[in-house]
């Protein structure tokens, strides 16, 4: 049977994007940004998990407004990067597991969430980033990556409350998939960060913080929020917070921490690392 | 016919993209969005105002968007995800649009986000968030 190991959070802001591709991560400005991934990649060569699921939204690649979906889940047996005009360099495919992705959808469907699956779908730096994050050290990608796009983008997105019981499902659908498959859910985006309007340059230390350690013990505090109160503390864009906890949802009710890591100000972003594993 | 109030349209400063935004704004974010593409960005850097009337975009959005006036192109409507694709690949940074939203100067908002972070100071005293 398939297995859940451990879930991660991690930012995928472009910014972080473009330093790797300039090598940058021994900059002044980044090191310490990018010494918090260390641990990561020590825990993934270590468990060798064989497909990660990463939770991120869409910034207008894949999906324009024509066509919204609440919860997209990608069903593709591989999976395009392409120009996003952010001036990123356009990466390799990543390869998909449809066997696995199909599970997926056929389960979360008959718990009753209702997304919209893919099988055609560009990846932008939502997933990118946290993929490069993890793996760009490697000469070959070692997973089968399976895109699960949140919106954020467009109100109304669905309410945090919402993604935890996503996770909660995605957890069931994992645990029932046949094959011995080692899984790793990434929950991607965020801290505090507020891009538009007069309000633009939001980081609110202790809100990231709370929203950090709420999601290790007690996501319930953060799941209860609305998006006024996310928006109101993190930002217009720190709402992607609440696709934390989708990965969290999927994990056990008590997990281990492996690591935890907060910087701040990444571009004009608070960024949190944390590894959880699961018993 | 009415737009329901929300909560977050109280938010100061705040432009919280929804369906009231987006469907005022449609041609525009359109717009925005085509410049994912090499060839439309050049299209439309060849002149903006020819390419504003292609995507049908209304007098008042095409002159704050060939004007550079961010924002009041973000007050029209525009998504500030898609509001990137223009700045980004025109050698702006996201700082440099804060700082206009702000009528600042990029160094002047960079130091705010330092200031807003408290970073410095705050960190030192976290347990257990690894210090590298």
């Amino acid at each position: 049977m398939a297995k859940l190991i451990g879930g991660i959070t991690t930012s995928h802001i472009p910014s972080i994007g473009n330093a790797m591709a300039n090598k940058q991560e021994q900059d002044p400005y980044w090191k310490r940004f990018f010494d918090g991934y260390e641990p990561v990649k020590e825990w993934l060569a270590e468990k060798k998990p064989d497909i990660v699921i990463v939770v991120y939204n869409d910034h207008g690649l894949n999906f324009f407004l024509d066509k919204a979906p609440t919860f997209a889940l990608g069903c593709a047996k591989t999976y395009e990067n392409a120009d996003e005009g952010w001036g990123l360099p356009v990466e390799s495919h990543f390869e998909g597991n449809e066997e696995f992705s199909w599970h997926l959808a056929h389960s979360l469907v008959e718990q009753e969430f209702d997304l919209t699956t893919c099988q055609e779908m560009l990846v932008d730096h939502g997933c990118v980033v946290p993929m490069d994050l993890m793996y760009r050290h490697l000469d070959e990608c070692p997973v089968q990556v399976i895109p699960l796009a949140v919106n954020t983008v467009i109100q109304p997105l669905p309410s945090a409350n919402r993604c935890l019981a996503l996770g909660k499902a995605l957890g069931k659908a994992i645990a029932s998939y046949p094959e011995d498959k080692k899984v790793v859910v990434v929950g991607t985006g965020g801290l505090s960060h507020q891009l538009q309007g007069e309000r633009a340059g939001i980081i609110d230390v202790d809100y990231d913080l709370a929203c950090m350690e709420n999601i290790i013990t007690n996501p319930e505090w953060l799941a209860s929020q609305s998006h006024s109160e996310i928006i109101e503390k993190a930002g217009t864009e720190g709402v992607e917070v609440i696709m934390w906890l989708v990965m969290r949802g999927a994990l056990d009710k008590t997990v281990k921490t492996i690591h935890k890591h907060y910087h701040a100000p990444v571009s004009n972003t608070g960024a949190g690392v944390l590894i959880l594993e699961n018993p | 016919m009415v737009w329901t109030e929300k909560e977050y349209h109280s938010i100061p400063g705040t432009y919280v993209f929804d369906g009231k935004r987006s469907a005022s704004a449609y041609a525009l974010n359109k717009l925005l969005y085509s410049l994912n593409e090499e060839e439309n960005r050049a299209e439309y850097h060849a002149d903006p105002a020819k390419y504003a009337d292609k995507y049908g975009l209304p007098d008042e959005h095409k002159n704050a968007l060939i004007n550079g006036e961010f924002l009041k192109v973000l007050h029209l409507g525009a998504n500030i995800y898609y509001m990137a694709k223009l700045a980004v690949p025109a050698g702006l940074s996201v700082q440099d649009v804060g700082a206009a939203f702000h009528g600042k100067t990029t160094e002047e908002f960079l130091q705010h986000l330092l200031d807003q972070s408290g970073f410095q100071t705050e960190i030192k005293d976290l347990k257990g968030y690894w210090n590298g």
